[in-house]
């Protein structure tokens, strides 16, 4: 048969084939964040910082304080900005990953337990957590905590930035729930099993078999909450908790409020985040797929 | 009740299991003398494995009785753990532990179940896999061991836990016919020591040579036993002819 060009479309075999639409591809499956962090390529900020910074300079070209004060500005504040801030920000995340991960591994635990009631209860503080928003959840512990403990007779004064911690951990405490969970569901019930059947308690079943061959296929959800995380920190800046963000802000008053120094440290900031959450975000990805071939 | 060498080590009696609706034995019999090896045989479906998944408690049943050594096995007030450590089982896909060694797989319950010392248990588990013939093999994972080495570290798992019992479910059925034969010598030895055995197989030949007692299930109900011999020559039950016209 000749061929038309434009309209004969190439042979597609004999008959049309519908092949099975797969809801579960569609659905975002909590990677979506860190998956799109890690397919950028490494100089997209840069790209994006060169764009914003001569973006100002057209329009403010006549007025005396230009860009390049600003970037003098910043580079002024940059060892500050670093020290006081970016690595405040980390601590924050280092705490309440820790915290939320211990808190999220009982409570993981006890969403797999043999007592219903016990099931029930974890089960509802995850759900409750998973799906409050973060914001919402630092705000509560920030006015429903006390502002002042009594330990030992005397009274502790307890700093916001500790209560920043706490609310952060809420919600990581309730998603690594989830993540200890779906770990522990994923080991096939053979090994349960078979080691029930050489006279395992449950316990020793869940501590010695299924637990250890969960460690490592929950390392790659457990980075990426990590990575979530850190880049969540900035929400401590609006319970004023001198973070990174919210000491940009006292900087840039400092300057005297020149818009063109919104761009330098803002994007400074931008910057920062940028070089410590994407090298997780790779690694997290790279660690998802080459356990996921394997399991 | 205390149990006597005289009387059945495993007894079966009238036991009905089902799934929801679906009923998968219908009244089951059996009994196994110490030193006895059973096989059971039958289509898929007809409850074999279901069967002696009920002898350890992996399974419960409706009605009927299970004894192993004198012990009700469904009795709620029953130890299941005092019960699996008699009756070891294996496996079809061996279910190893993938991430302990096969030496690690194999001292593991000892250890941690009996309390035994670790010393002790080591020098058994290196006999226990020289005797399986996986000299040289005790540090490799279940990964680099293919699937004969597998089930032999299984049923070598299994026996350190000196059972007085040993559960083999269709152990050669996920293997490839090279290494079918060397996990049948491993058993064959096993029965020649005189251990209980209880077999679901489809390997006719071997069972043929091997059982002491043959039984035929078909739909959940044993059709026919017997000795080996007049079992394979004089089957009379039509359900068997077949089973055994298609299969030999």
């Amino acid at each position: 048969m000749r061929r038309i060009p434009g309209v004969t479309v190439p042979a597609r075999g004999g008959m049309a084939v519908l092949k099975p639409f797969d809801v579960h591809r569609h659905v975002p499956d909590g990677y979506v964040m860190t998956r799109w962090l890690a397919s950028l390529p490494w100089w997209s900020p840069f790209l994006v910082l060169s764009v914003m910074a001569i973006w100002p300079q057209i329009p403010l070209a006549q007025g005396r304080y230009g860009t390049g004060e600003a970037f003098g500005a910043l580079w002024r504040w940059m060892p500050f900005l670093i020290k006081s801030g970016f690595l405040f920000n980390v601590l924050i995340s280092v705490l309440a990953m820790a915290i939320g991960t211990v808190a999220g591994a009982m409570l993981g635990l006890a969403q797999i337990s043999l007592y219903r009631p016990v099931r029930v209860f974890a089960w509802f503080f995850t759900q409750l957590f998973r799906n409050s928003p973060w914001l919402v959840l630092l705000f509560i512990v920030l006015l429903a905590f006390p502002f002042e403990v009594t330990l030992f007779g005397a009274s502790v004064r307890i700093p916001d930035w500790v209560k920043g911690v706490f609310g952060l951990s809420l919600p990581i405490m309730a998603n690594i729930s989830e993540v200890v969970r779906g770990a522990v569901l994923s080991v096939p019930s053979a090994q349960w099993e078979a080691a029930e059947s050489l006279a395992f308690t449950r316990r020793q079943v869940l501590w010695q078999v299924i637990l250890p061959q969960c460690y490592k296929r929950m390392l790659p959800p457990w980075m990426n909450w990590y990575a979530i995380l850190a880049m969540a920190t900035p929400l401590c800046s609006l319970l004023g908790i001198e973070e990174l963000i919210t000491l940009s802000r006292q900087a840039m008053e400092a300057e005297d409020n020149h818009p063109e120094l919104l761009v330098p440290f803002f994007g400074f900031a931008l910057l920062l985040f940028f070089i410590y959450c994407y090298p997780i975000a790779r690694w997290t990805i790279h660690l998802e797929r080459k356990f996921a071939v394997k399991l | 009740m205390t149990w006597t060498a005289d009387q059945p080590i495993v007894s079966i009696q009238d036991v009905h299991k089902s799934f929801g609706d679906l009923e998968v034995l219908k009244g089951v019999s059996l009994q196994v003398m110490k030193g006895e090896v059973i096989c059971i045989i039958g289509p898929s479906g007809s409850g074999k494995s279901t069967l002696i998944r009920c002898v350890n408690g992996l399974n419960d049943i409706q009605s009927g009785s299970i004894t192993v050594l004198g012990q009700e096995v469904h009795d709620p007030k029953l130890d299941k753990l005092e019960l699996r450590k008699k009756v070891g089982m294996v496996f079809q896909q061996y279910n190893l532990f993938p991430h302990k060694t096969a030496l690690e797989n194999v001292m593991m319950a000892p250890v941690l179940v009996l309390k035994q010392n670790k010393r002790e248990v080591e020098g058994r588990a290196r006999a226990l896999m020289a005797k399986v013939r996986l000299h040289g093999k005790e540090g490799s994972y279940p990964g680099e061991l293919s699937g004969g080495q597998q089930q032999r570290v299984a049923i070598a798992r299994s026996l350190a836990m000196n059972p007085d019992v040993m559960l083999f479910d269709e152990v050669t059925a996920a293997l490839d016919p090279e290494t079918v034969k060397e996990v049948l010598v491993t058993i064959r030895e096993l029965a020649e020591e005189g251990m209980t055995c209880i077999l679901v197989t489809h390997e006719m030949g071997f069972a043929r040579e091997v059982a002491d007692h043959i039984y035929f299930t078909d739909r959940g109900v044993i059709v026919e036993h017997g000795p080996p011999a007049t079992f394979f020559e004089e089957a009379s039950d039509p359900r068997t002819r077949e089973f055994l016209s298609q299969i030999l």
